[in-house]
């Protein structure tokens, strides 16, 4: 390929720093640039052991290093134009001690082997500095050292080697299909990152990382202007773990039913014209009579119910106080665990975390403190048995090991406890979603995520969605609007009713899960198959100004 | 040093042009230096630093654009940027949106630098960390908390001769204290361009008050209340509102600010006469950006004034398109208040709600601008104008624009701080009625 034509179209008037955060993700840079190899494989070791030395030498006990090139492209569009085209490659080196018994950070994008070990007595000099208030020392749960070792993301097709031409022609034809089927306003984009993350320890462990992410994904909105209402409806695509194989449309993964939805491969026109149809109806839909209904929630509204009432409350921090000034606490505390017969849901709830779930945004094979990665219980038939935890954490739920759920966004940040992949197993009997239907009296059917809001313990949640259907007597009778759906965890998972088999089990998820201070982003999938909850409070949420 | 006098910046700009072949070429100078401390559980648990300096240019042939940036400084590299640039530019498509660029400006100097918030050094954050803790372990309680101090320059020169120029400084503190039961929890948040103004232990013992006053909270049922919002809460709850200034999204029909059958509401009284919001980059409690990226100077601008619809921002590119000047978006937001104080608003209620602070703030419908959250760290029932007893968290469903028509008092406008955004505003404690909460929770 002719370098012209692959860096065609790869930057446009509106700037990188226009795009709001875009400087977080590192600096510009022509796509060309993606094909290069980063720095070679025995000079990042020679590199970490420069730092894991200068630390040693400083009075560190321990020490791990992660040299990270992150490399991020963004194409987005609008109607028919393109809006912006960003390539952004960050390349840099984080050092995190211990020393004073006291965890210290440092980072530089100058990797240079004399500012590496500047960077390494620097984050020494933090710890000491930072043990001045008392605490306890860190303990750190026993990691065997894995030597030289690597993992990838298993790709088909590498983003980063499809022309940006490429990516703009789908973009344009996507909207093209939405305004001619009468859509008045149409945003879409492609979002797709690659980490190259290579981290070092005193442990004796060289992990040399290769992870890939991607995210096709659009909002139709169309709106009527003689009543002044508009709708939208965004894509049923999720964020995935793979390469730009999950755009190339597959039979095999439709699922079929009121609106075709996606497993493994996405068909970006077919479900924009879906889009276009369901936001006009949409704007004529029944505003829905609030009460208690049976919900039946497709896996692509599902994970953020997931995410939100079972994977953050899990997370071990939060449960000891370290997030109580932004995300919150929780309230799965450790007696609820100690007991071991916290019913967190009914019998049929069982939730499992999976660091290495094919296609998801979480799967690597060694999170960012070097542990090897794996999948344990969270809930246990309805109980809860677990919670995600790192090494400094374990031992406080009597683990001789960590989790592995520690990641930091970049180079330039610390590494913490962030969520791995948390879902909802299937259910063991053959069971469709026309069987999970066929028994509602009156229930909603909600497929796609949309809004969410959640307390600070996670208790009183509510959500939206994409598109509503109104259940019938076993039968779906025509399309709702302005619902929301409110409960309290446990007494919603503890409704849970019936759970479809696993040949509707798919992934949903989150590019940008929010935590810590400064904040960081977290890439996460959720799975389940379509779940019903019984006698579930909806609200009607239309206003008039 | 990441921070670049105004000559320095001016001189490294004019050298970047120098190398530009392109019809139009802009350049935006940027850097930052700061610190950061987290705490929890009484005992710092990260501390970091960040100083970063980037250099963006956007070079144009015709309507054709393209932007390259970089970290570097050397002539080599300014010269390898500009040609990255222009290389992009000759390869993109045209922007039908594209508007030339302005010529200079005399751009009037922003008084938001502060030397001390510029000179805090990681010791200084260390002794605000360590003053906040002692508050709360005097009160037997834990404190989790995040002190972040930053100095940036922004500067921008492009081929007509526009210069601008800026610095400024910002220093942000929040702080949540929780009883060892885990029944009563507090807040509080401050935000100042002056770190004189920071008093970490005084921040503290207000959250420390909240936290033991909130011990034990009663249930009730949820309705419509009238309610109090401290500046913090009702901050957060008018942000997305702020945010809607848009006059494009407005005329799209896709905004609150759209007109049944078409259009937008400027000149509509959409809110109770009581309520004007401005935007003054001279103000002397919020001082805030003299000039927008877009290169238009930032004046003081009317929003809503006496509840009408009296501006809203458009582009340079929507106001050519609707034949208008172009209004730049708000630089700041200034809302006016009356003279009460949050004490005799209190005093001046029969029965309601008073809250501290809000959480989790998402938008439910972008059409009324209804929106879903929760009161947090600290909500209390009210009868006969005493704080009566701590209740528990309620979730609201309410969209800003129903709450400014509801409003009964307003109080004395005060510096404060978004939780989401941590961007600083002057608003004044309001007393609403019928304000809705739609569920209660059991969380603290």
């Amino acid at each position: 390929m002719k370098r012209k034509d692959f860096i065609q179209l790869s930057a446009m008037g509106l700037g990188a720093l226009m795009m709001p955060n875009l400087t977080a993700f590192g600096n510009p840079v022509d796509p060309s640039r993606f094909l290069n190899d980063g720095i070679d494989v025995k000079l990042k070791k020679q590199l970490a052991d420069i730092a894991l030395n200068a630390a040693r030498a400083k009075g560190a006990t321990y020490a791990d290093v992660r040299i990270g090139r992150y490399l991020n492209q963004f194409v987005v569009t609008r109607e028919t134009r393109v809006q912006n085209i960003a390539n952004t490659e960050s390349f840099g080196i984080g050092i995190r001690v211990i020393a004073n018994g006291c965890w210290g950070f440092a980072a530089t994008h100058n990797v240079t082997k004399e500012e590496v070990a500047r960077t390494a007595e620097r984050a020494v000099a933090v710890a000491k500095a930072n043990s001045k208030v008392a605490a306890p020392p860190v303990q750190l749960a026993p990691q065997q050292g894995y030597g030289e070792v690597s993992w990838k993301t298993p790709i088909v097709q590498n983003t980063f080697t499809i022309p940006v031409k490429d990516k703009v022609d789908l973009l344009l034809s996507v909207n093209d299909a939405a305004l001619k089927g009468g859509a008045n306003f149409v945003n879409s984009a492609i979002l797709s990152i690659n980490e190259q993350k290579y981290f070092a320890s005193t442990d004796g462990s060289y992990i040399d990382q290769d992870i890939h992410r991607l995210f096709p994904t659009f909002t139709v909105t169309r709106t009527d202007r003689n009543s002044g209402k508009f709708e939208t409806r965004k894509s049923l695509s999720a964020p995935v773990g793979m390469g730009y194989e999950y755009l190339t449309p597959s039979a095999a993964d439709k699922v079929d039913g009121i609106v075709t939805r996606y497993r493994n491969r996405y068909d970006m026109l077919e479900d924009v014209k879906n889009a276009t149809r369901d936001v006009e109806q949409k704007l004529k839909a029944k505003s829905v009579e609030p009460g208690k209904y049976d919900l039946i929630l497709d896996p692509s509204h599902l994970w953020l119910t997931i995410h939100e009432s079972v994977a953050h409350p899990t997370e071990l921090d939060r449960v000891l106080g370290y997030e109580a000034n932004y995300a919150g606490t929780s309230f799965l505390t450790l007696d609820k665990w100690k007991s071991g017969k916290f019913n967190f849901g009914s019998k049929l709830v069982n939730v499992v975390a999976d660091k290495l779930q094919p296609g998801s945004l979480g799967a690597v094979g060694y999170d960012d403190e070097g542990v090897k990665c794996g999948k344990w219980d969270i809930i246990k038939d309805g109980v809860l048995v677990n919670y995600q935890a790192i090494r400094d954490q374990a031992h406080i739920i009597g683990l001789d090991h960590s989790q592995g759920c520690c990641y930091a966004q970049s180079w330039a940040d610390v590494q913490f406890q962030r969520m791995p992949n948390v879902s909802l197993q299937p259910g063991k009997e053959k069971l469709s979603v026309d069987d999970l239907i066929k028994n509602v009296e009156k229930g909603i059917y909600i497929i796609g995520d949309g809004s969410f809001s959640i307390d600070q313990q996670r208790y009183n949640f509510q959500f939206g969605g994409q598109t509503f259907y109104e259940v019938k007597e076993g039968k779906i009778v025509g399309m709702l609007k302005d619902v929301a759906y409110q409960a309290n965890t446990q007494e919603f998972w503890n409704s849970c009713s019936a759970i479809a088999d696993k040949s509707d089990y798919r992934l949903g998820g989150a590019f940008n899960d929010g935590k810590g201070q400064p904040g960081q982003s977290n890439a996460v999938s959720h799975g389940s198959a379509t779940t019903r909850f019984n006698g579930v409070n909806v609200i009607n949420t239309a206003r008039k100004i | 040093m990441a921070i670049l006098k105004k000559e320095e910046a001016q001189a490294l700009l004019k050298k970047v042009l120098s190398y530009s072949q392109s019809d139009e070429c802009e350049a935006f100078l940027r850097g930052e230096v700061g610190g950061n401390v987290r705490y929890a559980r009484n005992a710092i648990s990260t501390a970091g630093d960040i100083s970063t300096m980037t250099l963006s240019v956007t070079a144009t042939f015709g309507k054709k654009s393209g932007t390259a940036t970089i970290n570097e400084f050397d002539d080599a590299a300014l010269k390898r940027v500009i040609a990255r640039a222009e290389e992009l530019a000759r390869l993109a498509p045209e922007n039908p949106e594209y508007m030339p660029l302005l010529g200079p400006t005399d751009f009037k100097e922003s008084k938001t630098y502060n030397p001390a918030t510029a000179a805090i050094t990681p010791d200084q954050r260390a002794e605000a960390v360590a003053g906040s803790i002692n508050v709360a372990k005097q009160e037997n309680l834990e404190a989790a908390g995040y002190i972040e101090n930053a100095t940036q320059f922004s500067a921008m020169m492009n081929s007509k001769e526009l210069f601008a120029y800026e610095a400024n400084t910002d220093v942000v503190f929040t702080i949540t204290t929780r009883n060892s039961s885990g029944t009563g929890s507090g807040f509080a948040a401050r935000g100042y361009t002056d770190v004189s103004r920071l008093d970490t232990v005084e921040a503290t013992k207000i959250a420390a008050a909240k936290a033991n006053g909130s011990a034990n909270a009663k249930a009730i049922e949820p309705g419509k209340y009238t309610v109090i919002l401290e500046p913090v809460a009702a901050t957060y709850m008018l942000e997305n509102m702020f945010r809607g200034l848009d006059a494009r999204s407005a005329d799209e029909g896709r905004s609150f600010m759209s007109k049944p059958g078409g259009g937008n509401r400027l000149g509509e009284q959409l809110m109770d006469p009581s309520i004007t919001i401005y935007s003054d980059p001279f103000h002397p409690e919020l001082p805030d950006s003299t000039w927008s990226r877009e290169g238009l100077p930032h004046e003081k601008v009317s929003w809503i004034d006496k509840g009408v619809v009296k501006n809203l921002a458009y582009s340079r590119y929507w106001a050519q398109h609707k034949g208008v000047q172009p209004v730049p978006a708000p630089s700041n937001i200034i809302m006016e208040g009356g003279t009460a104080s949050l004490d005799e608003l209190i005093k001046s209620t029969e029965r309601g709600i008073l809250i501290s602070r809000l959480w989790y703030i998402r938008m439910v419908d972008a059409q009324t601008l209804l929106l879903t959250g929760l009161t947090r760290d600290g909500t209390f029932y009210i009868e006969n104008g005493q704080i009566k007893y701590p209740v528990k968290n309620l979730r609201f469903n309410e969209s800003p624009v129903i709450m400014l028509n509801n409003v009964e008092a307003l109080g004395k406008s005060e510096r404060s701080v978004s939780i989401e955004s941590y961007r600083s505003f002057l608003i004044p404690p309001m007393k609403i009625r019928d304000f809705t909460f739609t569920s209660l929770s059991d969380a603290v």
